[in-house]
Formats: C-alpha cells, sequence, structure tokens
C-alpha cells in the first residue's frame, strides 16, 4: 500500500537506497498460542478488512479451513493433534506471513518495487509491480506466499500495513476475542511475552517461551508458545529457519560476480582482437 | 580466376541455427533482465515485466526443440579424436593465432567441439530445470526445495551458455569467412584449407571440381 513511501526499507531489485527518510517505530504483531480457542475470527476479520473472499472448500473432517493458505485466505487457523508429557494436547496456531526482519521473499524477487520493507518492519507486497514469476514463493522460509489463479500476482499477509499507517492494530488484532493477538512496538511486545512466559512457567510449562527466529533476523509477527523447544508441534512451524543457501547462492553475490564476468568475456574478445586480430586466409600463401 | 566455393552449410541447416540464434537472444535478454537489476530495464523490449515473464519460457521451449534439431543434424561431426585433444592442449598457438602449429581440424575444430557439447548440456539443464520454476503450470507441482534448487541451476547453466556463446560469437568475428558460411552457405576453398584442412580434402578428393 502507498500510504508509507517515505520508510521503505529495502525494495525488492533495487541497488541503490529507497525513501527512508522517515524512520518508523518497529512493531510486532504477538500470538499467544495459550490463549487462542481457535475460533477463527481473525480469519474473518481478515477477509472482512481486505475485502478478500475464498471459494468454498470441502470438509476434510478437520477444524482447519481453508487447509492451506490461500491467495484470498492471508491467515489460517492450524489445528494440531499431538502427544507430549502433558497427554493429548490441541495446539492451535494462526498461521501467515512472519513479516522477516531478513525477509526471503524480497531477497528472491526480480521485479523492482514489488516487494518493499518498511522501517516498522512490515514486509509488503505491491502487486502492481510484480510479474508473477514466485521466485519470492521459492525465497520464503515459512511457504507463505500464494499465487493468484486469477491474476498471476502474489498474495499474503500485509500485517495491515494501510492500517498500522494510520494508527491502528491489524484487524486479527482488533477482533481477537480472547487477546490473543496483541499489536504495538517490537519491544513492548516482547516485554509483554515475557509476563505471559513467566506466568506459563508457573503453571508447569516448563518450554513455554517466544518464537522470534534468529535466523531470520527475528520476525513482526511473533508467538509465544507453551513448548517453545519444539516449534514443528504447531503443524510444523520451523525450528530454526533461515533463508536456504539454494536463495543465497542463487541471489547473493554470485550474481554481481557472474555479470561482471560476462562482460570481461566481452571485453577479453574485444582486446583480443584488437591486438592479435582476426584469422584471415592470406592470399599470398594460398595462391602458392 | 573466381574463387571456388564449398558448401558447409544447407538451406535448412542455416535456418535451424538462426531460429535458434534468435529464440537465444530473446531469451538472455529476457534471463538477464530477471538475472540482475541493473539489467531490469531490458524487460521493456518486451512489453514489461509481466509479458517477459510469460514470454521466456514459451521462447525456450522454441529453443529447446530447434536445439534438438539442429544438434542432432551436426552430432556426428563433432566426435572428438586424439587430434582434437592435442589442439586442446595447444590453446595458447590458438589464440596467438599460429594456426600452422595445430594439427589439422576437421569440419569442426577442437574447440567448437567442445562448446557444442557445452550447449548440449546447458540446454538440457535449462530446459529440465525451466520447466520445474515455470509458473503458473508447473512450478506448484514440485516441493519448494526442487524449485529453490531448479532456480540455481537455471542461472548457473544460463551463465555458462552466455559465456560460451559470446565465446562462439567471437570465434565467428575472429575467423573472416565463418558468418558467410552461416548466413549464404558456402565458403571459399583456401578457407576450408587453411581453417579445417582435414574436411577441406575430405570435400575435395575424388571430385574435382
Amino acid at each position: 500500500m502507498p500510504l508509507q513511501s517515505l520508510d521503505i526499507t529495502r525494495r525488492s531489485a533495487t541497488t541503490t537506497p529507497s525513501p527512508s527518510q522517515r524512520q518508523t517505530e518497529e512493531v510486532a504483531k504477538l500470538i499467544d498460542t495459550t490463549k487462542c480457542i481457535g475460533c477463527k475470527a481473525c480469519q474473518v476479520a481478515c477477509m472482512e478488512w481486505n475485502d478478500t473472499r475464498d471459494a468454498i472448500g470441502d470438509n476434510h473432517g478437520v477444524y482447519d479451513n481453508p487447509m492451506d493458505l490461500t491467495e484470498n485466505s492471508w491467515t489460517v487457523m492450524r489445528y494440531s493433534e499431538v502427544e507430549t508429557d502433558r497427554g493429548l494436547e490441541w495446539l492451535i496456531r494462526k498461521d501467515g506471513c512472519m513479516h522477516c526482519a531478513d525477509p526471503g521473499c524480497l531477497k528472491a524477487c526480480p521485479a523492482p518495487g514489488a516487494i518493499v520493507q518498511y522501517s516498522n518492519g512490515i514486509v509488503d507486497f505491491h502487486e502492481e509491480n510484480c510479474i508473477g514469476c514466485g521466485y519470492c514463493i521459492a525465497g520464503c522460509p515459512f511457504n507463505v506466499p500464494r499465487l493468484s489463479k486469477k491474476d498471476s500476482k502474489v498474495y499474503k499477509c500485509t500485517l495491515c500495513s494501510d492500517r498500522v499507517a494510520v494508527g491502528l492494530e491489524p484487524a486479527c488484532v482488533k477482533t481477537c476475542p480472547t487477546g490473543a493477538i496483541v499489536f504495538g512496538s517490537k519491544e513492548d511486545m516482547a516485554h509483554h511475552a515475557e509476563g505471559r512466559i513467566a506466568d506459563l512457567k508457573e503453571r508447569g510449562f516448563a518450554n513455554a517461551g517466544l518464537y522470534d527466529p534468529a535466523g531470520v533476523g527475528g520476525t513482526h509477527v511473533m508467538y509465544v508458545l507453551h513448548h517453545a523447544d519444539q516449534p514443528e508441534l504447531y503443524h510444523g512451524l520451523p525450528k530454526d529457519p533461515s533463508i536456504s543457501p539454494l536463495v543465497s547462492l542463487w541471489k547473493g553475490v554470485t550474481k554481481p560476480l557472474a555479470l561482471f564476468g560476462l562482460g570481461l568475456t566481452v571485453l577479453a574478445g574485444f582486446f583480443h582482437y584488437v591486438t592479435v586480430g582476426p584469422k584471415e586466409v592470406d592470399e599470398e600463401t594460398e595462391s602458392s | 580466376m573466381r574463387e571456388k566455393l564449398i558448401q558447409r552449410y544447407t538451406p535448412p541447416e542455416r535456418a535451424n541455427h538462426w531460429v535458434v540464434a534468435i529464440a537465444f537472444v530473446l531469451l538472455a535478454l529476457s534471463g538477464l533482465a530477471l538475472f540482475h537489476p541493473s539489467l531490469y530495464w531490458l524487460s521493456s523490449l518486451f512489453g514489461g515485466g509481466p509479458w517477459m515473464r510469460i514470454l521466456h519460457p514459451f521462447i525456450g521451449v522454441v529453443l529447446a526443440l530447434s536445439f534438438v534439431a539442429l544438434a542432432l543434424r551436426l552430432w556426428r561431426f563433432n566426435r572428438m579424436s586424439k587430434d582434437d585433444e592435442q589442439w586442446l592442449c595447444q590453446i595458447g598457438d590458438v589464440m596467438r593465432n599460429r594456426d600452422s602449429k595445430l594439427p589439422e581440424a576437421g569440419r569442426y575444430n577442437a574447440g567448437q567441439k567442445l562448446l557444442f557439447y557445452v550447449m548440449v548440456a546447458c540446454v538440457a539443464l535449462l530446459l529440465l530445470s525451466g520447466i520445474v520454476i515455470w509458473r503458473p503450470w508447473f512450478a506448484g507441482a514440485f516441493p519448494l526445495v526442487m524449485v529453490r534448487l531448479g532456480a540455481v541451476i537455471h542461472a548457473l547453466s544460463a551463465f555458462v551458455l552466455i559465456a560460451g556463446i559470446i565465446v562462439h560469437i567471437y570465434a565467428a568475428i575472429l575467423t573472416k569467412g565463418s558468418i558467410h558460411a552461416m548466413v549464404r552457405g558456402t565458403v571459399p576453398q583456401a578457407w576450408a584449407r587453411k581453417h579445417h584442412p582435414a574436411w577441406y580434402r575430405e570435400m575435395t578428393e575424388g571430385s574435382n571440381r
């Protein structure tokens, strides 16, 4: 959303600084899985605010609906039945974009300005610049972006960047009936999480903790987990996510080096031609 | 006396070569636009980013099919021999135009043969990896790790191929008469005798035309 045009920290496929004169406070959404009741009000609020509508799906015999993130469902509830030392547990996690400090999608994107990161930490897709190549899907360590079948553009959670830009909280936060989702400065959210974790530990969740993975530079969507030592329990939340080394190889320093190499090859040819010269049939030796 | 000419490429061979060449140029320009931001402006040549993204893989299919046809036509001329190994060992003499010191080349010299195999390998890799990363049609059917691997292989083999084609084009500029051979199909006998002596003998032996 072009509401924040002066506070862009990073812009896809751009090698010069982006307009970043204005520095805004780093924000975060904190999702407390221990308070979540799986009501899906956040899913509904997301669709209401962003005015997206998913097709009515099929019943798969589980609560998950839709079964996966889509170009219209930017957040979905993931339900996991797991056996832990506490017996059978029903873990519910609100899935969606994590708004990484080091976003793999942005790194992979070849279209200038199709993905931007604001100084408040929100990673936003500008679909008008999207070319539909899907590189961001390959770049994301959380498997979040979804390519639309309708327009071949990629969509995901915006962290309601349009609401946040005018001082409102994201729609999912606004609607959550149990207060499982809170929003504020990243610092405040980390502090809030500390209190929650201390409370959980007191109540026997020895491994309760905050999910703010360092492998992607931290995230601007964080979780309070009862089992922070085993995030995989929560529908495969990666324990130590990072941008794939393949993506780093593909998009890292190799690129300018390769381009330099190609330029050098052309120059080598040119200078060979002007020094050694062409291979010509010598008329005199040939006629002899 | 009018110079005697030898046919080097038939009209179908030439047409096939230039189909591959045109497809390659279009693919290289659009591919480089996606490869590095400094070259993204090349996307304008294709009507903008989305059109470039749509067209690139289809042009790739054209290249792959026409390249297979060309490679099949030329395969039998590109078998490596003992002389070719010697030729490659004397690459310094090649670069300094001391061609008389080199082992006699046949229809193709060892450098051309080597480049032929590099192109075959690169096109094969580009086709396979290209299918894996082709959205919206095929990429969704592959696991993410394969799409990531496909993107790396695609970029790397494209880099090798582009570098190879720069060498190919330069060799054509360097060896006067080669471009005429691929445009009009013929070379002077003297050209053949100098650059491809073994082929020259093969072509002229028996038939003293």
